[in-house]
C-alpha cells in the first residue's frame, strides 16, 4: 500500500454530521473511518457515573451513516472512548446500539469491543512494583486512592485497535483510547511512518476543527511514506497551512511534542505547505519511539452529594452593596446550619456564586461595571444528599428574603424554579493523573471478538 | 481598526482558553500581524502568574511566530468539575489576559 486515507467524519460521534461529508471521503477513496466518542472535557461525572455525555438517538444517528458506509466501502470502522469516558459500560453502550444498527440494515459486520477498564488489584500490583508513575502537576499514587475510585481506565494506544483488526473485526469499538490512537492505529498497521500517521492523526481528532469552518464536516487525511496531506470534506470548507498548524495548539499543553503510549510525537521541523487552496501537505514531523511503553491513567471518585438553589437579584439598593449582601449570607447561613442542623464547616462545603457580576473569573476578573442583575447560585455539598438539601433548605429563607445590612425591610428576591433546590446527586473529582511502565502494549487491555448478530 | 489598540486583545484575532486535559489549562492569543506578535513578547511567566494568581515556575509559554502565535499553560488552579470549579471547559479563562492593557 503506497497511501492511506483516512476519513474523520466529526471531532465527537453523536455530533453529527452530513450523509455527504461521509459520501465525498469514499469517493476520494477512504480506507478507514475513525471517530472519536469521548473526552475528558466535560467533567468528571461521565468517568465517575460509567455514564455517556451523548445521547443514544444521536449515537445511533451517527453510527447508521458510518456502518452503512463501512459495509458499502468495504473498510473497517473505529470508534475511540466510548461512551465518553471509555468505561466498560460505555463500550456496551455502544456495543448495544451497533447491534442494533447492525439487526436492522442487514448489516453483516464482525464487532470487536476493547475493554480498557483497570482493577484496582492490578494497579496496586503495579504501583508496589514501582511501576506507576505522577505525571506534572500530580504527586506519588497510593494504595487508597486507588482503591477510592468508581472507576479507573488506562488510554490503549494503537497497539489492542491494530490486535482487533489483525483478528478479523471490521467495526472496533474501543475503551478509553487517545484520541490520536483511534486514527492511527490502521495506517500503522499498513506500514505507514510513524511521524506522518501520528501527526495526522492529531489533526483529524476534531473532524473540521482544522478547517477554516469548523462548523461543516470532516476531513481526509491521506497518509504516505513522506508526509500526509489534509483536505477538508466540505466543498466549501478549506484547510489552509495556518488552520492545520494552529490546530497542534487546541487541548494541548505543549503544541510541538505530545506523548503517546509508544512514543513521542515531535512536530518540531514540521513543514505545512498549500497544494492548492484548500489542501494542505505536511511534512517534517517525527516520531520518537520511548525506551518505555507507559500507559495513562484516569479515574474519578465521588467526593460527595450536592444540592443547588439559585435565586436571582434586581433590586438596585442590593446590587449597589452586593458585598455587604454576600458578608451577611454567609453569616446568617453558616450561623442558622449550626443553630438547626448543629453542623459545623467540617460537616459540609458550600460555593456561593453571583452570575453576572463575578462568578466565572471571580477575583481574577478585571471588569468592574456595576451589574443589571445578579443570579445567586449556592451549590451545597456534604456526605450524603439528604444533609447536602436540608443544608440548602436552611438557606432558603435567605435566598429568598435576606437584605442588605442597612435595609429597613425585607426584600423578595426571585427564585428561578419551585422548589428552589435542585438534588445533583453524587458529585466526582478526578484523581489520577499517572502512568503505568507496560510490560506489553496491550497487556492492560481486554479484547472480545463478538458473535455477529441474528439477522431478522 | 480605527481607535489604537489599549489591549493585548486589540492585537488579536482570537485569544481563546480550554483545559488541556483536567488538570491543566492552556491559551492562545493569535496576534494579527508581526507587529502584533512582537509587542506580546513582553508576555512573560510573571505577567501570567500576576493575572491568574499561579506561581511563575509553573507557566509554560510557547512562542511560535510561523503563526504569530503566543501559547501560554499552567496547572489549572481549581480542579475541573469540583466545587470551586465555575468554568469546567476553562473557556472563558482567556478574558483577563485579552483585557490585559498593553504598556505605554
Amino acid at each position: 500500500m503506497e497511501a492511506v486515507r483516512v476519513l474523520s467524519p466529526t471531532g465527537m460521534l453523536g455530533a453529527g454530521f452530513t450523509q455527504s461529508t461521509v459520501d465525498r471521503g469514499l469517493e476520494l477513496g477512504a480506507d478507514v473511518i475513525s471517530v472519536d466518542a469521548g473526552s475528558t472535557d466535560s467533567g468528571p461525572h461521565y468517568l465517575g457515573s460509567g455514564t455517556a455525555k451523548t445521547t443514544a438517538a444521536a449515537v445511533a444517528r451517527d453510527l447508521r451513516i458510518l456502518l452503512r458506509a463501512s459495509a458499502r466501502a468495504g473498510i473497517p470502522l473505529i470508534v475511540g472512548s466510548c461512551g465518553t469516558s471509555g468505561t466498560d459500560s460505555g463500550v456496551d453502550w455502544v456495543a448495544g446500539i451497533v447491534d442494533d444498527l447492525l439487526r436492522e440494515e442487514g448489516l453483516d459486520l464482525a464487532v470487536a469491543t476493547i475493554y480498557s477498564e483497570q482493577q484496582a488489584g492490578f494497579l496496586n500490583e503495579r504501583l508496589r512494583a514501582g511501576a506507576v508513575h505522577p505525571l506534572a502537576p500530580a504527586t506519588a499514587l497510593d494504595e487508597a486512592t486507588v482503591e477510592g475510585c468508581t472507576h479507573v481506565v488506562g488510554m490503549m494506544g494503537h497497539e489492542p485497535i491494530e490486535e482487533a483488526l489483525r483478528g478479523g473485526a471490521d467495526v472496533v469499538l474501543a475503551g478509553r483510547a487517545t484520541d490520536t490512537a483511534v486514527a492511527a492505529a490502521y495506517p500503522l498497521m499498513m506500514g505507514m511512518p510513524a511521524g506522518p500517521v501520528w501527526h495526522a492523526a492529531k489533526i483529524v481528532e476534531c473532524g473540521g476543527q482544522c478547517t477554516t469552518n469548523p462548523r461543516t464536516g470532516g476531513v481526509l487525511a491521506t497518509i504516505d511514506q513522506t508526509g500526509f496531506t489534509i483536505e477538508p470534506l466540505d466543498p466549501d470548507a478549506a484547510c489552509t497551512p495556518i488552520s492545520v498548524a494552529a490546530h497542534m495548539l487546541y487541548e494541548t499543553v505543549n503544541p510541538f511534542r505530545m506523548r503517546e503510549p509508544a512514543g513521542e510525537l515531535d512536530v518540531e521541523a514540521a513543514t505545512y505547505t498549500a497544494l492548492d487552496d484548500r489542501r494542505v501537505r505536511v511534512e517534517g514531523s517525527l516520531f520518537h519511539p520511548a525506551a518505555q511503553h507507559t500507559v495513562k491513567l484516569e479515574g474519578a471518585r465521588i467526593t460527595g452529594y450536592e444540592t443547588m438553589s439559585f435565586t436571582a437579584i434586581r433590586d438596585e439598593h442590593i446590587l449597589a452593596n452586593i458585598e455587604a449582601w454576600t458578608d451577611l449570607f454567609v453569616e446568617v447561613f453558616t450561623g442558622r446550619v449550626a443553630q438547626t442542623l448543629g453542623l459545623d464547616g467540617t460537616r459540609y462545603s458550600f460555593d456561593l456564586r453571583r452570575y453576572g457580576y463575578d462568578a466565572v473569573l471571580g477575583e481574577l476578573d478585571p471588569a468592574s461595571r456595576p451589574p443589571r442583575e445578579i443570579g445567586v447560585m449556592l451549590l451545597v455539598r456534604a456526605q450524603t444528599q439528604e444533609l447536602a438539601t436540608a443544608v440548602a433548605k436552611v438557606a432558603n429563607p435567605l435566598m429568598l428574603h435576606l437584605p442588605t445590612p442597612d435595609m429597613a425591610y425585607l426584600p423578595s428576591l426571585a427564585f428561578a424554579t419551585s422548589p428552589a433546590e435542585t438534588e445533583r446527586g453524587p458529585v466526582y473529582e478526578f484523581v489520577l493523573h499517572h502512568v503505568v511502565d507496560t510490560r506489553s502494549p496491550t497487556e492492560m487491555f481486554r479484547i472480545e471478538h463478538r458473535k455477529a448478530p441474528a439477522h431478522d | 481598526m480605527t481607535e489604537s489598540p489599549q489591549t493585548f486583545g486589540d492585537l488579536a484575532l482570537e485569544v481563546r482558553s480550554k483545559n488541556a486535559g483536567p488538570f491543566w489549562v492552556t491559551m492562545e492569543v493569535f496576534l494579527r500581524d508581526e507587529t502584533g506578535y512582537a509587542r506580546a513578547a513582553v508576555l512573560s511567566e510573571e505577567t501570567i502568574a500576576r493575572l491568574y494568581a499561579v506561581p511563575a515556575e509553573d507557566v509554560q509559554i510557547f512562542r511560535i511566530p510561523a503563526l504569530n502565535v503566543v501559547k501560554i499553560s499552567f496547572p489549572r488552579p481549581v480542579p475541573q468539575g469540583g466545587l470551586r470549579d465555575r468554568d469546567v471547559h476553562a473557556g472563558q479563562h482567556h478574558v483577563p489576559l485579552a483585557s490585559l492593557p498593553l504598556p505605554g
